[in-house]
């Protein structure tokens, strides 16, 4: 039988998990607020809590380089490397959660040792792959170098997924007479839509944020808003108060997307887990 | 048509071999039954016929027609799964007619096909609602619908009935007998529950470790059982067999004897017991009678016969009823 949890317990556990929430949230908080801080209240010492509200760091972030193109190249490359990588793991996650074989851990474990691999490693290959290609700078080579870094994680999850997803469900469609793009497009993907939106929604959430590649591999034009923040840390010094300004602009719309998809990441997160 | 031909049908998974060499000519309209104990290899067979297992070796032949190499979308055959196997994001009615729409069927003949078999199934006040708002038989209902509703060459079953309770059963195995009886097309019906093999098969396959004991009616199997496996597992309740002194009277290695074929007396007989437990079903009666040196036999009498626990009891066996077996287990006739 469960033990009830006594009331003295729930105080204790929710007063820990506010203090964690508040702990992880504080960074983001204090870039926020410093954002609406001048320049000299950003450095103050003992540090100002409170700003004096000007709006003056995003009229001049805004003037000194174009947020709404890095937004857009942002958007295209999330969202795209995100799609893309859908359509190559969805069939592979089908593959080894459905006909798994004796090597199938093997491949999954392979897949992932490639993300523990430092990416600084493989940077100048990959430079000068990019450059000869002529996809130096460009959405398109960005777009693929994340659908390739982020593959493993989504096909993992996916394939975690799916695996929850009884085999009798495909083979009666088969039965049924549907062949093997009918049988993906009409019952395994509308069955796993939980999982494939969860996976969507990290994955974008990943890409968004990746500021490894995006920064090395391009110059201005498909300059993505990691760049853009980047941009702020300049030679002659660091300006707090403009950097935070950069930095709000840039995770606000992935914040806003996590607010209002909160349930269905933490669904997608957690399934399996709870029969 | 529908007839089911396997000719010398192998199946390993791995270095273990499941099916060693199957052959079996299923007739077009008959209703046959694969029944066998746990992990027979009943379920597997199936499944080749099905394409949902590619064959190691053999021919399986639908029609006359070689389909071995052929996807289980491409066999025209239809199954009802165990666990019902429903697309839980469509409706009733969606998915009675998925088969339909796999085919490319226009949106007329669907509409008249679904409602036919909701109704014949009892399914029309539930055809917009989900799977899971449905009860165990009522889902499995839908499974029957969208096999019918594209009238394959053959119904598989793969124990359609093991997650019902029993007194739907009952009524679920005289419903499929029925739908038999009215579509005439072939059937092939996987449970280990002889009592279904029984009452539902014009024939029955009787398999162990993969192999195939014995093929035909079910009186042909209760009378002239081919060896001792088959004379044990069908029947019930099963089979006694006595061996020694008793069965070299016989001129056999192992005698048996069926439950209902022994007269049981306070008075006199030819073996001599004590009655151990004793099960009263009402129309019947079972008695466990411990033999001395034989151990337990079991005794079917008609009635409410009124024996206690610790009654001496003498047990005489049908003459014309008594089952003789070599030391290889085969029928001696």
């Amino acid at each position: 039988m469960a033990r009830a949890v006594s009331t003295r317990r729930k105080i204790f556990f929710t007063a820990l998990a506010w203090i964690v929430a508040l702990l992880l949230f504080f960074p983001i908080l204090w870039t926020i607020l410093t954002s609406f801080k001048t320049e000299q209240e950003a450095i103050a010492s003992p540090p100002m809590i409170i700003p004096s509200w000007t709006l003056d760091n995003y009229f001049e972030v805004q003037a000194r380089s174009d947020y709404f193109r890095h937004f857009l190249n942002s958007v295209w490359i999330s969202v795209g490397s995100t799609l893309i990588a859908l359509l190559f793991a969805i069939p592979a996650a089908w593959a080894m959660a459905f006909t798994p074989t004796p090597k199938t851990k093997d491949v999954l474990m392979w897949m992932l040792s490639t993300k523990m691999m430092p990416a600084v490693g493989v940077l100048v290959p990959m430079y000068l792959i990019f450059r000869d290609t002529g996809l130096l700078d460009t959405v398109w080579g960005l777009t693929m170098i994340l659908t390739l870094i982020n593959l493993p994680i989504v096909i993992w999850m996916l394939y975690t997924y799916f695996r929850e997803i009884p085999v009798d469900i495909l083979e009666a469609a088969r039965m049924d007479g549907a062949i093997l793009w009918k049988e993906l497009v009409y019952v395994l993907v509308p069955m796993a839509v939980p999982g494939i939106a969860s996976t969507l929604l990290l994955n974008i959430i990943l890409a968004w944020n990746e500021a490894f590649w995006t920064i090395n591999l391009t110059a201005s034009k498909a300059a993505p808003l990691t760049a853009f923040i980047s941009s702020f840390s300049s030679p002659q010094g660091l300006f707090w108060a403009k950097l935070s300004a950069a930095s709000t602009l840039a995770i606000a719309p992935i914040l806003v997307l996590g607010w209002l998809s909160q349930k269905q990441l933490v669904r997608g997160l957690t399934f399996g887990a709870v029969k | 048509m529908g007839s089911i031909t396997l000719e010398h049908v192998n199946k390993s998974f791995g270095g273990h071999q499941v099916i060693p060499d199957a052959s079996l000519e299923i007739e077009d309209g008959a209703f046959v039954v694969f029944v066998g104990p746990s992990g027979c290899g009943k379920s597997t067979l199936l499944r080749l016929i099905a394409g949902l297992e590619d064959t190691t070796s053999g021919i399986i032949r639908l029609d006359g027609e070689d389909v071995t190499q052929r996807g289980p979308a491409h066999r025209g055959l239809a199954m009802v799964f165990q666990s019902y196997a429903l697309y839980p994001h469509m409706t009733v009615r969606q998915n009675i007619a998925f088969p339909l729409k796999m085919a490319n069927t226009d949106k007329a003949t669907t509409e008249r096909k679904v409602d036919d078999a909701a109704r014949v199934l009892n399914l029309t006040d539930y055809l917009d609602r989900k799977p899971r708002q449905l009860s165990g038989g009522q889902r499995q209902r839908v499974a029957i619908g969208r096999a019918i509703v594209r009238q394959p060459k053959a119904f598989l079953f793969d124990e359609p009935l093991s997650n019902l309770d029993a007194a739907l059963r009952v009524n679920m195995r005289i419903e499929i007998t029925e739908l038999h009886q009215h579509l005439k097309t072939t059937m092939v019906y996987v449970t280990h529950d002889q009592v279904e093999a029984m009452t539902m098969a014009d024939k029955i396959v009787v398999l162990n470790a993969g192999r195939i004991e014995q093929y035909g009616t079910p009186m042909e199997l209760y009378r002239t059982p081919a060896n001792k496996f088959v004379a044990g597992f069908i029947g019930s309740p099963r089979m006694n067999f006595l061996e020694g002194a008793h069965a070299e009277k016989y001129r056999a290695a192992t005698i048996g004897v069926r439950p209902e074929h022994l007269r049981i007396s306070r008075e006199s007989g030819d073996w001599h017991g004590r009655v151990g437990v004793v099960e009263h079903l009402g129309s019947d009666t079972f008695l466990h009678v411990h033999m001395e040196g034989v151990g337990l036999q079991t005794v079917r009498t008609e009635g409410e016969k009124e024996f206690v626990p610790g009654d001496t009891v003498w047990l005489s066996p049908d003459p014309s009823r008594i089952y003789r077996f070599d030391q290889s287990g085969l029928a001696l006739r």
